[in-house]
């Protein structure tokens, strides 16, 4: 096999064709460059607050304070990084509402996030807070949307137990709820199926009116989920961006005096999130440029 | 025969009741025992698919298929996994039940399946996530080209999108008064043209055809139209 030498124009237009069959490992270089750079300077933007992410704040903020939230994690650490944030800040914002919480998890490891997030979310910012009282992790259950479609008719049904096994019957925080319809809020932090989508369509869809419903989502689940904004989701927070805008509202109107980096998870991987973006936008630019210059060279990207 | 008839006696009757329980209350405690049903039958599904991640990968291992290594990876971390979680190994014992072995709690990373969920399972799995972002970058350099008009219109949105998901969009737009003839054009309103307009409209567009057709699959099932789901003679 011998090697093929093409004769490539000289100047800019020879640049730009050798720019446009650069091995994609240089590209692997920057995109690394360009994630962990900003992340270790800690590089940050100003954030100013959506309209999705506002109106996931005031829905939450204007269910009665004392009222009774479902959070269901449903996601696993493989999206953790982009949904975990809006997570944390939702407990915070219902924690500081004063607002009684049941978690639960529609994915097999939601449970231990739920639990991770209990620990340094909810009970380091919150210690007053009493578990059966103010709040109860239900955990994993299996079903997919068969468990939303049981809770939308006997939560009982679904869960008899906690997570560790404590009779609901017995728990305070239970008192009196028969269906889903018997949350004020319900909050779904959703990575995929079964996620938002299906709490929509068996849950809110079943009882449009028996409790507001907000949701955090991925970017690539967005488009999905964004029918359904503003009449079935009263909120939506989509991606880190949605999770950075929403921290500052919770934070600003809640701060805490310590370990506040477990609130700005969102707004410190929007740096990373913000570079990494420019470099995509630039190589896209790149990629056009080459296309254009190779046009009539052989081997030339057309 | 009895292969083909009970399974499709069981949908057809577990479909309409799902279906009536929408329109009379009296159908519903059938509905809430039906679903009740399928989340025990889904959580007997985790077993059938460990059984069928051994079979693939034992046969991968002993015809020494290529990547067979992977496979006996897989193997021994589900086993680990599994024994670790069945056993409770190093779990922290239950305050009520001191005793009780099995009463202890395994979140924590004193327990072995603990301590692999949060440093093995939960930053592979990040991980493997995290790598979208190279693929996407390289994906973008190399397959998004301004070719024909279509390919345009795709590109426009992912720039506008891209810029606007980050504070760049409101920096190059926020001089644009807020109350001027002009302020369509601000970072947050091109987004919730783009995003609430064209892609929920789109979205719905997608969204109606796909409920019409599980409908109309559904209804081909309950009424045994369709027989495909169901074990051959």
């Amino acid at each position: 096999m011998h090697e093929r030498h093409e004769q490539l124009p000289t100047g800019l237009r020879g640049f730009l064709i050798r720019m446009g069959r650069i091995d994609r490992r240089w590209i692997y270089l920057a995109v690394a460059i360009s994630i962990s750079v900003p992340m270790l300077a800690g590089l940050r933007f100003p954030e100013v607050p959506g309209r999705m992410a506002t109106a996931t704040f005031d829905a939450i903020e204007t269910v009665p304070a004392g009222s009774r939230v479902l959070i269901s994690y449903d996601f696993d650490p493989a999206s953790a990084a982009e949904l975990e944030p809006m997570a944390n800040a939702m407990l915070h914002h219902c924690a500081s509402k004063g607002h009684r919480i049941v978690l639960m998890a529609l994915w097999p490891l939601g449970k231990q996030l739920a639990d991770d997030a209990v620990r340094d979310i909810l009970l380091e910012f919150h210690p007053e807070k009493v578990e059966g009282v103010d709040y109860v992790q239900l955990g994993f259950k299996t079903g997919n949307e068969g468990v939303i479609k049981l809770m939308s008719t006997a939560v009982a049904e679904a869960y008899s137990a906690d997570a560790k096994g404590t009779p609901l019957a017995g728990l305070p925080i239970m008192e009196g709820v028969r269906t889903v319809g018997d949350f004020d809020l319900v909050v779904s932090v959703s990575g995929g199926t079964p996620g938002s989508k299906e709490w929509v369509q068996y849950a809110d869809g079943a009882m449009p009116e028996a409790f507001t419903f907000v949701t955090g989502t991925t970017g690539v689940q967005a488009s999905q989920l964004l029918p359904y904004y503003p009449k079935q989701m009263e909120g939506m927070l989509i991606a880190i961006k949605g999770a950075a805008e929403y921290e500052m509202l919770v934070t600003s109107k809640y701060p805490v005096d310590h370990a506040d980096d477990r609130l700005s998870l969102g707004r410190k991987r929007m740096g990373p999130q913000f570079v990494a973006h420019l470099l995509i936008i630039g190589l896209i630019v790149l990629g056009n440029a080459a296309m254009i210059a190779g046009r009539g060279v052989k081997g030339g990207r057309r | 025969m009895l292969k083909r008839v009970i399974p499709l006696v069981i949908l057809s009757a577990s479909g309409l009741i799902l279906i009536l329980s929408y329109f009379s209350p009296i159908t519903e405690s059938l509905s809430e025992t039906v679903v009740s049903w399928f989340n025990i039958l889904a959580g007997v599904a985790f077993v059938l698919g460990a059984g069928n991640l051994l079979a693939v990968n034992l046969e991968k291992i002993s015809s020494r298929r290529p990547g067979w290594a992977y496979a006996a990876i897989t193997l021994v971390s589900f086993c680990v996994m599994l024994i670790a979680g069945l056993v409770k190994w190093g779990a922290v014992p239950n305050a009520d039940h001191p005793n009780v072995h099995l009463a202890g709690s395994q979140d924590s990373t004193q327990a072995a399946y603990g301590w692999a969920y949060e440093y093995v399972l939960s930053p592979l799995t990040a991980t493997m996530f995290g790598l979208l972002a190279f693929y996407v970058a390289s994906a973008a350099f190399r397959a998004f080209r301004a070719k024909n008009f279509e390919a345009i219109l795709l590109l426009g949105t992912a720039f506008i999108i891209l810029l606007v998901q980050i504070a760049l969009g409101a920096m190059l737009t926020d001089w644009i008064p807020a109350n001027s003839a002009f302020a369509f054009l601000r970072a947050e309103s091109i987004k919730a043209i783009v995003t609430e307009t064209f892609q929920t409209a789109g979205m719905r567009a997608i969204m109606i055809g796909i409920a019409l057709g599980t409908a109309a699959t559904s209804l081909r099932l309950i009424l045994g139209i369709d027989r495909a789901a169901l074990a051959k003679d």
